[in-house]
């Protein structure tokens, strides 16, 4: 519930920080939680801080070195146009932090609003959202993707639509089902039989409740959208060059591998590292905080 | 001869809060052929009794001391293994939720035949026992029983089918822990009668857990009352009810709306709340709210013999 | 005096199955009664018997499919949502689960001042009023910042007091009060009812299957069987001589902790049938132990006599035993 809507928040807020505070360290307490954290906060903080770690401009071509072998200069080596791949990587790096935060924000709107509205509102209504859930997943994500690009051009608009596309189904249902569970409980009952409108109970009685478990799901999707990404740009429907993204890293590398695999290693690398990163902090998040998976109180 | 000896038993849990003293030197037999009650309110240590009881205390929580013999053999420090060993024709139980013991995906008499692996019969006779003991709970139609799924019958019908699962095992004793509680009031009377006639048939112990004073005055030959984790009175039901000897005891019969005959304003309650067991106070643990405190209830009471059988831990016991 | 909530001929049907198998289900079928002001009304029955969904019908939350809901006047049956809004200021409802009734991410304080942000009252003294409202039903100010799994059961329902009091309403409805509370905590919430209706001139339709609880609180009792009354009227009275067999079988099925107490028990035979093949005749025959003649063919009427009604061709005489036979086991 949000503090503009209660009276009653201010001298437990400290309760609320210690919770925090609580919360990262069972985290942490967990080996591969603390190795997910770790691996996370490599990603996001080369993404901050790219311009300042690498001497070099991502899209600077110097044709006298290209093809360079790892060394103190180039710490990944350059690509074909002599371009230095740690400056490219660490800028890829913002390009699909970027992607998978602002398309998971986007998706978890219209999954939590059309979730919410399928679960309280009128079975017809109910009925015609999953059928529109379902076919949307029913396509494969390449295929999709290939639709989009075709009407829009390979862009970062399109990665956007494909990853909204392919989460709100997910993101809706859960809320969904979840709304139908908490429909029935004696606390919405209660709200109703004060006069609560609809409005109102969605927002300050399903909502709070119904939340917690999705962005937990949410965390372990990021991977998904960053793999999304790179493999759109590896396939060219996405990022267009010269903009630096791991995928596109990655082709150039495969175009080669034989003779320069450093150039794919470098673009593999970072998208192997956070995807095991993410999912090992959703996972740990998943066990520590679910209460159902609890064996005991 | 004794079926169940608890002696002195000490249970701990670990909690982020400090070590919690859930169970304090609590003692009480159950002899052959008796029905004995638990009785006491949420947080007097009845679940975490039966928990320690059957080796299923929480992975945070230990034994500190005490013993528990069932038929002579020392039951802690056994393992889950050989625990498992003596459930079934030692000690079968029951709870309040017989979904606990039924599986949703198997007919009642794949269950029931299921239970009955070590008796090395052929399946015809393990389903004539079934049958049996379906008749046994008085369960219309038992043939048909066999053949359905849990999720066809009443509650009070899957209750019966827990009970009629616990007493095949013709088991020594019977750990029913509020097996009536979840059922309506004209069920659980049915309940208590069927229980009181199984017993007899088998002629097992029964230890029987319940928060009804009524049920228990009805079904039980003796009663152990307990409170935060102390046993604070125990004796025949006849001596507990009609001559309680502890101030809870009293208390707790005096609210029970069942126990005021004419119709009246106010209905008695226990004011207080129940003493924080991670800092349990070391005299007597019902001291702050009781009505009789002395300033010798600082120190721990002892337990008094008021009767042979009767046994009241209060420093004034049959004195209030 | 004019009765604050009237409900007549009240029927409640449910629609289950698919489209091609549909069928009807009455769970509330043909109930009258009128509840007056200041007075507590007790609605009994077995699990299943409609009491919890009358309840929901009387406060507007279920659909009634036949008869009329009258609140303060007002017929509130089929009102929209809109409209009955005000009403429900007046009429407000406890629910079973004293825990669950509380939104679980919600503090004590918001959860009591809900009503008022609901109906836009007591801008800026929202604060007071909570506490107010707290120690009213004995809890103190510092309970505002709790969460309700950090409350225990006594506490969660003194809470769902507060709420239930907050706007000052003219009708409780408490669905099972007691439920889940230990015997020295039942007591605390049933005199702060008590209490609370003296004080504010409140109505109380109470829902329980204790029995021992309606003899303490109520002044009228209504028994429920399979959706309909079976018999209503003055609490005494239906306690020291029941007339209907079902309404005796219920009084004796109360253990009470006295283990010399001889047990006249009336033990019913078999499970209450099923809403979906509900008996001929009188729906209660089928277990009925003073089973006469008529009862499986003809369905009975709802009979006055004095002051409470019944529904039973042979009404049971004071102090009847039931007739002893053979039980079958089977």
């Amino acid at each position: 519930m949000s503090a503009a809507n209660s009276d009653f928040t201010r001298p437990a807020r400290r309760p609320d920080f210690a919770r925090a505070f609580d919360a990262v360290r069972r985290i942490t307490a967990e080996p591969l939680g603390a190795l997910g954290i770790f691996l996370v906060a490599l990603m996001i903080g080369g993404a901050l801080f790219a311009d300042w770690l690498s001497a070099y401009e991502p899209g600077k071509i110097s044709p006298r070195d290209r093809f360079l072998v790892p060394s103190w200069q180039h710490l990944l080596g350059t690509d074909q146009l002599g371009r230095d791949l740690f400056s490219r990587v660490l800028h890829g790096g913002r390009i699909a932090l970027t992607v998978a935060l602002f398309s998971t924000a986007v998706s978890l709107l219209i999954g939590i609003v059309l979730g919410l509205i399928a679960g309280y509102g009128p079975r017809w209504l109910d009925n015609l959202l999953l059928l529109l859930f379902d076919s949307i997943k029913s396509f494969p994500t390449v295929m999709l993707a290939l639709a989009l690009v075709t009407l829009f051009g390979p862009s970062l608009t399109a990665v956007v639509i494909v990853v909204v596309l392919v989460n709100v189904p997910g993101y809706a249902r859960i809320i969904r089902t979840q709304t139908l569970a908490l429909k029935e409980s004696e606390f919405v009952t209660a709200a109703e039989s004060m006069g609560a409108g609809t409005v109102r109970i969605l927002r300050v009685h399903i909502l709070p409740n119904v939340l917690g478990p999705l962005l937990i799901l949410t965390s372990m999707d990021i991977p998904v959208v960053i793999a999304i990404e790179a493999g759109m740009s590896f396939l060219g429907l996405g990022v267009r060059p010269p903009t630096p993204s791991w995928g596109s890293i990655l082709n150039d590398g495969f175009t080669a591998i034989r003779d320069t695999p450093w150039i794919a290693i470098a673009g593999g690398l970072p998208i192997i590292l956070t995807t095991l990163g993410f999912t090992f902090l959703g996972e740990t998040m998943r066990d520590v905080f679910d209460p159902r998976l609890k064996r005991h109180a | 001869m004794t079926v169940l000896a608890v002696s002195d038993l000490n249970v701990h849990f670990t909690t982020g809060a400090g070590e919690l003293h859930a169970l304090r030197d609590v003692s009480f037999d159950v002899s052959e052929n008796r029905v004995v009650g638990v009785v006491g309110e949420s947080g007097c240590g009845k679940s975490t009794l039966i928990n320690a009881i059957l080796n299923l205390l929480a992975d945070n929580g230990r034994i500190s001391s005490g013993s528990i013999e069932f038929s002579g053999q020392e039951l802690t420090g056994l393992s889950r293994r050989q625990m498992r060993e003596l459930r079934g024709p030692g000690i079968a139980t029951v709870f309040q939720d017989p979904m606990g013991a039924l599986n949703p995906v198997l007919p009642i008499g794949r269950q029931m035949r299921n239970i009955q692996y070590r008796s090395g019969q052929a399946k015809s006779e393990k389903d004539m026992r079934s049958l049996e003991a379906l008749k046994r709970v008085r369960l219309p139609d038992p043939e048909a029983v066999l053949a359905r799924y849990p999720h066809e019958f009443s509650g009070g019908m899957k209750q019966r089918i827990a009970i009629a699962m616990a007493v095949m095992m013709e088991p020594d004793l019977l750990i029913a822990d509020e097996p009536t509680t979840a059922l309506d009031a004209t069920l659980e009377v049915a309940m208590i009668e069927l229980l009181k006639d199984l017993q007899r048939q088998i002629g097992c112990s029964v230890l029987f857990i319940s928060h009804h004073l009524g049920v228990v005055a009805e079904l039980c030959d003796d009663v152990v009352v307990m409170y935060a984790g102390e046993v604070v009175e125990r004796g025949s039901t006849r001596e507990v009810f009609k001559n309680p000897g502890h101030p809870y005891s009293l208390k707790l019969l005096e609210c029970d709306p069942a126990r005021q005959t004419a119709r009246r304003r106010d209905l008695p309650t226990i004011p207080g709340e129940l003493p924080d067991l991670n800092h349990r106070p070391t005299g007597c643990i019902f001291a702050p709210r009781c009505p009789h405190r002395g300033k010798e209830c600082a120190d721990a009471p002892p337990d008094r013999q008021l009767d042979e059988s009767h046994i009241v831990r209060c420093i004034r016991a049959g004195a209030v | 005096m004019n009765p604050i909530l009237e409900v007549r001929d009240l029927a409640v049907t449910f629609r289950t199955g698919s489209m091609l198998n549909r069928s009807d289900i009455l769970a509330v079928a043909g109930v009258s009664f009128a509840v007056h002001p200041g007075e507590t009304f007790a609605l009994v029955g077995e699990s299943g018997s409609g009491k919890t969904t009358l309840a929901r019908a009387a406060n507007g939350l279920q659909e009634i499919s036949n008869g009329s809901v009258r609140f303060d006047g007002y017929r509130i049956d089929g009102m929209p949502a809109r409209e009955r809004k005000p009403l429900r200021r007046d009429m407000s409802m406890m629910f079973q689960d004293p825990v669950g009734s509380l939104s679980p991410r919600m503090r004590v304080g918001d959860l009591v001042a809900e009503p008022f942000r609901i109906h836009g009252l007591g801008a800026g003294s929202i604060r007071e009023e909570t506490v107010r409202l707290l120690s009213l039903v004995g809890l103190s100010a510092e309970f505002v910042h709790r969460y309700p799994h950090q409350l225990s059961g006594g506490q969660a329902r003194r809470v769902g007091v507060a709420r239930a009091i907050a706007l000052s309403p003219k009708l409780i409805i408490a669905d099972e009060p007691t439920a889940g509370l230990d015997v020295s905590v039942q007591g605390e919430v049933l005199n702060l009812l008590n209490d609370l209706r003296e004080r504010l001139k409140l109505a109380i339709i109470i829902i329980t299957h204790n029995l021992h609880v309606v003899r303490h609180v109520a002044d009228q009792v209504a028994v429920m069987y399979l959706g309909r009354f079976v018999e209503i009227g003055p609490t005494g009275k239906i306690f020291s001589a029941p007339a209907h067999p079902y309404t005796a079988s219920l009084l004796s099925a109360n253990p009470e902790p006295d283990p010399d107490k001889p047990r006249n028990r009336i033990s019913l035979s078999a499970e209450v049938p099923s809403l979906l093949a509900r008996p001929s005749g009188c729906e209660f025959h089928t277990r009925c132990p003073w089973v006469g003649g008529k009862c499986g063919s003809q369905p009975p009427d709802l009979r006055q006599q004095d002051d409470r009604r019944f529904s039973c061709h042979y009404p049971l005489a004071p102090g009847a035993q039931a007739p002893v036979k053979e039980v079958s086991h089977g």
